[in-house]
């Protein structure tokens, strides 16, 4: 199996539950869910079992990122690429960003 | 003549500036974001500004909401940015509420405005803002900062999302930070702020030609900025959609599980038997053998802590159980806890209490309320 080689970045205090990591280049499997290619999906759950330190509560809900996170991959909005079905591809750069409310 | 270098821009010229005056803001939150967003937009000339803020001047906030002064200290937040304004520029209207705004009184306030700024600070607000405007036609100049960053967006505006397309569900409040909390840079507010009149500017003289989307500041990251393209509003939107659910504006305190008040709640996580008031600890502080833990971050702890005191992160506690008990002399020595204002105090209680035999209590009130009945001389921020 290859492995794809992309970029994570996170945002708006979300970086806090990623041991306080701003970015981040990691591989992952092509497949993580073999034999189907590797989805948005399945990069969520492999960030909670891989990369995620504390409270997943405050990342996931459900299958998908909780209500209050944006999804960016390759600077747009994830709902334009297709959410959790985008096929993930090599040199993706996708961000998480929790939304804030302050001011 | 009070706009001459605006006015001889190619991009404003005379017309321009004649939609300025002619143009009516509202800017909801005289805060960290409503300050330069409301200076820059009463010096441009717009014609009329709204000033919502139901709160107080405050020393604590003077870092960012630079709109206010010392010597305006207890007074109306709206009140105090209208003086602000009318000594800048004398031509503009300015309306100071000083109300919280709800789903009883935002409709009525919003109809009479062409554009609005949100420079809240809270969920709610936020929501409801988004509804009001949904429902009356207008663009919502929305602004948040954090810490370090920063977010920008124009909610409802030729053909883009409302706030609810891109966030149909409100975050749950547990991982909702304020600005007391977690702390703001205030140029970092300034930033948004100032993006926030900019935006307000382009949408009145009907100069605005980007795309949707949502611009992200983030005063430690290279590039400082980042904008990303949005989702265009969605069909099944339950309110700017085709077949909206949504006609009026709701309860958004029910709704987002949180209130419309960005200060830190209270939280009662311990029975009054793990409890001790800061005057009983502060009587046996020197007879009883005992060990103090505060449990705030470091960067805090630096400022002020009280001598004696072990700082072992509220984060980091439970891999430090170990060191915890390293300390006591004995199995059954006391555990005392302490934070800033007493609520994560008593989570760590509620940890330290599997492991260790003794006492183990929390320090009511935190160092906040140490400062106000022990110590007056001790710091509180």
């Amino acid at each position: 199996m290859s492995l794809l080689k992309i970029k994570l970045s996170f945002s708006g205090g979300i970086e806090l539950l990623f041991d306080n990591i701003k970015q981040k280049s990691v591989e992952i499997p092509s497949s993580i869910n073999p034999p189907n290619s590797t989805t948005m999906k399945d990069l969520i759950s492999w960030m909670k079992d891989n990369l995620l330190k504390e409270r997943p509560e405050l990342f996931m809900s459900g299958d998908t990122v909780r209500p209050g996170i944006l999804v960016l991959i390759n600077d747009s909005d994830w709902e334009l690429e297709g959410e959790l079905e985008y096929e993930i591809k090599d040199g993706d750069d996708i961000v998480f960003i929790s939304t804030l409310h302050g001011g | 003549m009070l706009y001459g270098r605006q006015l001889i821009l190619p991009d404003l010229g005379k017309s321009g500036q004649l939609k300025l005056k002619n143009t009516s803001i509202l800017i909801v939150g005289a805060g960290g974001l409503g300050s330069p967003a409301a200076i820059y937009l009463a010096a441009a000339g717009v014609g009329k500004l709204g000033i919502v803020d139901y709160d107080k001047v405050e020393k604590s906030n003077l870092h960012r909401q630079i709109i206010h002064n010392e010597t305006r200290e207890g007074i109306s937040k709206a009140q105090s940015a209208k003086m602000t304004i009318e000594g800048l520029n004398s031509l503009c209207n300015c309306v100071a509420y000083e109300i919280l705004l709800d789903s009883l009184s935002a409709l009525e306030i919003v109809q009479q405005y062409d554009i609005v700024v949100d420079a809240t600070d809270n969920v709610a607000t936020r929501y409801l803002l988004n509804d009001a405007c949904v429902i009356s036609g207008k663009p919502l100049v929305s602004g948040s900062a954090l810490r370090m960053d920063g977010q920008l967006t124009v909610y409802n505006y030729k053909g883009g999302p409302c706030y609810r397309c891109l966030f149909p569900k409100p975050p749950p409040p547990e991982s909702v930070l304020n600005c007391a909390d977690g702390g703001i840079l205030g140029v970092v507010t300034g930033v948004i702020g100032c993006l926030q009149a900019l935006q307000a500017i382009k949408i009145a003289t009907e100069n605005d030609e980007s795309p949707n989307n949502l611009l992200i500041f983030s005063a430690t990251s290279y590039p400082l900025f980042r904008s990303i393209k949005l989702r265009s509003k969605k069909k099944d939107c339950v309110i700017c959609g085709d077949h909206p659910s949504i006609t009026k504006l709701q309860d958004y305190v029910q709704f987002c599980g949180s209130g419309a008040l960005d200060k830190s709640p209270s939280v009662k996580e311990l029975g009054r038997e793990d409890r001790i008031e800061p005057k009983v600890y502060h009587n046996l502080r020197n007879e009883t053998p005992h060990v103090l833990i505060d449990v705030r971050e470091t960067v805090q702890y630096e400022i002020c802590s009280l001598p004696s005191s072990i700082n072992i992160p509220l984060k980091d506690l439970p891999k430090r159980i170990e060191d915890v008990k390293k300390l006591l002399e004995t199995p059954n020595t006391s555990v005392y806890v302490i934070c800033r204002l007493g609520n994560d105090s008593q989570h760590a209680v509620n940890i330290l209490k599997n492991y260790l035999k003794g006492e183990v209590k929390d320090i009511i009130g935190g160092l906040y309320k140490w400062s106000l009945e022990v110590d007056q001389e001790f710091p509180i921020y």
